[in-house]
């Protein structure tokens, strides 16, 4: 067996990719699933229900997909350029920090200028995050993996540190939070007595805004022309390292971006369990999408609904909700070897 | 001055230096791990997820009843299955090793999470088993058999990688995969065997902490441990030797940095020394990054007739 490059990718293949590989994920976690007694079909059922077996469960769905959207992007765009930015738990968290110290009362401004103002501090707080590593990256060779994955770990010590200094809530009961953001800083509620907020309209327009970048401009195709040879790009005159920093603060604003929507837009307030692992599940979104801007949204949904789903069916049966964690991770497995088969085919010989 | 004093201290006493070379096992172990991966042109960026495998399953088989090195088996066991997924899909397959080894990471730190709850369900304070003792010697000899193991291992794994054929195969097919096909050797065969012996090796990191080092299994206990080994390894230029210089030096400023926190716990926030290691680890990165001697074919998959 070996195998062959294809020619080219028909547009079916490329949309049966993702489909294949999350059933092929489901079909493993089947065999998890029925090591825990429970029976199979009935679970998956459950699962399906909890994600979007009524109105409070979709719109819980997309609420969580919201923050996934944002860093689903964030990575899409970095891998895009072959910048491996691992790091977008610690950009969400720094833009979650800049939205409850500018957002806590610091600017006395009206909703509609306080709201893009901490949005976009939040943004450059994130993106300065990244700029770091890309920085090291491209001057003195630092491979940006590890230093973004051990950025995640030194920003969550700094958040820790101000919940329990500078930061903490003198009302909040000795628990490590900081104070709520004022009023003006709060998103809209897009449905009246739900948790979904208007974060979703900012997610989604950021991803038709991408897709545009990506296709129309000049932008869009240096950042591809790097990504895919950066030799070739550099030879064709593109400014490399420039386009290398440029995807950086973009990618890293993105994840900055989420962490300010899920405090101003959910929680309210910042505590060290703010993001349930979204930046590392951004990178499983970013692969089902296939780094596509739009199908981003999808896999955000999907990948929501996953862990939405889960929380609901382990409540009703004796399956450790950590089920949706390994049907993420075998989900982006599964995905790279779809992605593969899409750009080869078998040969026998 | 009186800091330094205090520093001095520290540095001289034999408490210190055993609990430096406590600290430093799980790296030397992980180090070694990964640097064999990556000896052999692959980035194994699983390491953080089959640590958490190995304190899990270690840690699991021990609590079901076998004895310690039974546990230690298992766990290594689980970490060579982790690396053969991980081998699997970027040597014969050539996938892009960095999402890869994020995916087995994903894989193997949810598999454990689960796989715990799903046996101890409801369980608020973990429950314990007998770990491993120290042995009855003098000073900062006084470890733990799987400390001594760890240090065997890394004499064990310079002999294997610089004088014996094996070895030879090994960092052929990491620098030039093409001669070592030419040579006869199986590209894939070489890098498959270096992925599973060095994933089992990160699996032992991982049951030092439930076997050795504590007694129980928590969620998060690796902590990033392995992200450092592979700053670690880099500081090491690939190297056993050095790999083991550069775990002890970085668990003796882990250790020191534990101590000062003592003495100087009221005056700055635990959570200053806490980012120590990820700080130092980023900072010999980027000292030794402009004359690192990256092994040439790290990262680039080899398929046969193929540019």
């Amino acid at each position: 067996m070996r195998l062959e490059p294809r020619e080219h990718t028909p547009l079916a293949a490329r949309l049966l990719a993702p489909v294949a590989a999350v059933a092929a994920a489901l079909a493993l976690c089947a065999l998890l699933v029925a090591w825990t007694g429970a029976p199979v079909l009935r679970a998956y059922g459950l699962l399906l229900e909890g994600a979007a077996g009524s109105r409070f469960a979709l719109t819980e769905t997309l609420t969580r997909a919201t923050p996934l959207i944002l860093t689903g992007l964030a990575a899409a765009v970095a891998f895009r350029a072959k910048l491996w930015n691992i790091g977008a738990e610690g950009q969400l968290y720094m833009g979650a920090l800049v939205a409850v110290v500018l957002g806590g009362g610091m600017l006395d401004l009206p909703a509609w200028l306080l709201l893009p103002t901490v949005m976009i501090a939040g943004a450059a707080a994130g993106g300065a995050t990244l700029l770091g590593p890309a920085v090291l990256k491209v001057r003195f060779g630092v491979d940006e993996v590890v230093t973004t994955l051990l950025l995640n770990f030194i920003v969550l010590l700094l958040v820790s540190m101000l919940l329990e200094g500078a930061l903490k809530d003198p009302m909040g009961m000795g628990w490590p939070q900081s104070a709520p953001v004022v009023e003006a800083a709060e998103l809209p509620k897009l449905v009246e007595r739900t948790r979904l907020h208007t974060g979703l309209l900012v997610a989604l327009g950021l991803s038709a805004l991408l897709w545009l970048i990506d296709t129309r401009t000049i932008w869009g195709y240096e950042n591809r022309a790097v990504g895919a040879n950066p030799r070739a790009a550099a030879f064709a005159g593109m400014p490399v390292t420039r386009v290398m920093l440029r995807t950086a603060l973009l990618s890293g604003g993105l994840a900055g971006l989420a962490g300010v929507i899920e405090v101003c837009g959910l929680k309210g307030y910042l505590t060290l369990d703010l993001s349930p692992g979204f930046g590392y599940s951004g990178i499983v979104v970013a692969m089902l999408a296939q780094l596509h801007p739009v199908g981003v949204v999808g896999a955000a949904v999907f990948i929501a609904g996953i862990f939405v789903g889960a929380d609901a069916m382990s409540r009703a049966m004796p399956v450790p909700n950590y089920i949706a964690d390994v049907l993420v991770a075998t989900s982006l497995l599964c995905m790279l070897v779809a992605g593969l088969l899409t750009r080869y085919r078998l040969r026998r010989g | 001055m009186e800091l330094f004093q205090t520093i001095l201290d520290i540095l001289v006493s034999a408490a210190f230096w055993t609990a430096v070379l406590r600290i430093a096992t799980p790296y030397i172990l992980g180090t070694l791990g990964e640097l064999l991966c990556e000896r052999a042109g692959v980035l194994n960026l699983g390491i953080e997820g089959i640590m958490t495998m190995g304190a899990m399953a270690g840690w699991m088989a021990v609590y079901q009843g076998a004895d310690l090195w039974t546990g230690v088996l298992v766990a290594a066991l689980c970490g060579g299955l982790m690396g053969l997924l991980h081998a699997t899909l970027t040597v014969p397959l050539g996938l892009s090793q960095h999402v890869a080894g994020i995916g087995v990471t994903l894989l193997g730190t949810s598999l454990s999470y689960f796989v715990y709850r799903l046996v101890l369900p409801q369980a608020s304070t973990p429950p314990t088993i007998e770990p491993f003792q120290p042995l009855a010697l003098p000073g900062a000899l006084a470890q733990t058999p799987m400390t001594y193991m760890a240090l065997i291992l890394v004499a064990a794994v310079a002999y294997v990688l610089y004088r014996t054929p094996v070895g030879l195969a090994v960092r052929m097919v990491g620098e030039n995969p093409a001669a070592a096909e030419a040579q006869g050797l199986s590209v894939t065969a070489v890098r498959i065997g270096a992925v599973v012996a060095g994933s089992a090796l990160m699996a032992l990191a991982g049951a030092f902490l439930t076997l050795s080092a504590f007694n129980a299994f928590f969620f998060n206990m690796v902590n990033g441990r392995g992200w450092i080994c592979i700053a670690l390894v880099v500081f090491a230029s690939w190297r056993p030797g050095k790999a083991l210089l550069g775990a002890v030096l970085f668990a003796a400023f882990d250790a020191l940095q534990l101590r000062l926190q003592q003495v100087a716990g009221g005056v700055l926030p635990y959570q200053l020394f806490l980012m120590m290691p990820y700080l130092l680890s980023i900072l010999a990165l980027v000292l030794v990054a402009r004359r690192a001697s990256y092994p040439r074919a790290l990262m680039i998959p080899y398929r046969k007739g193929e540019r």
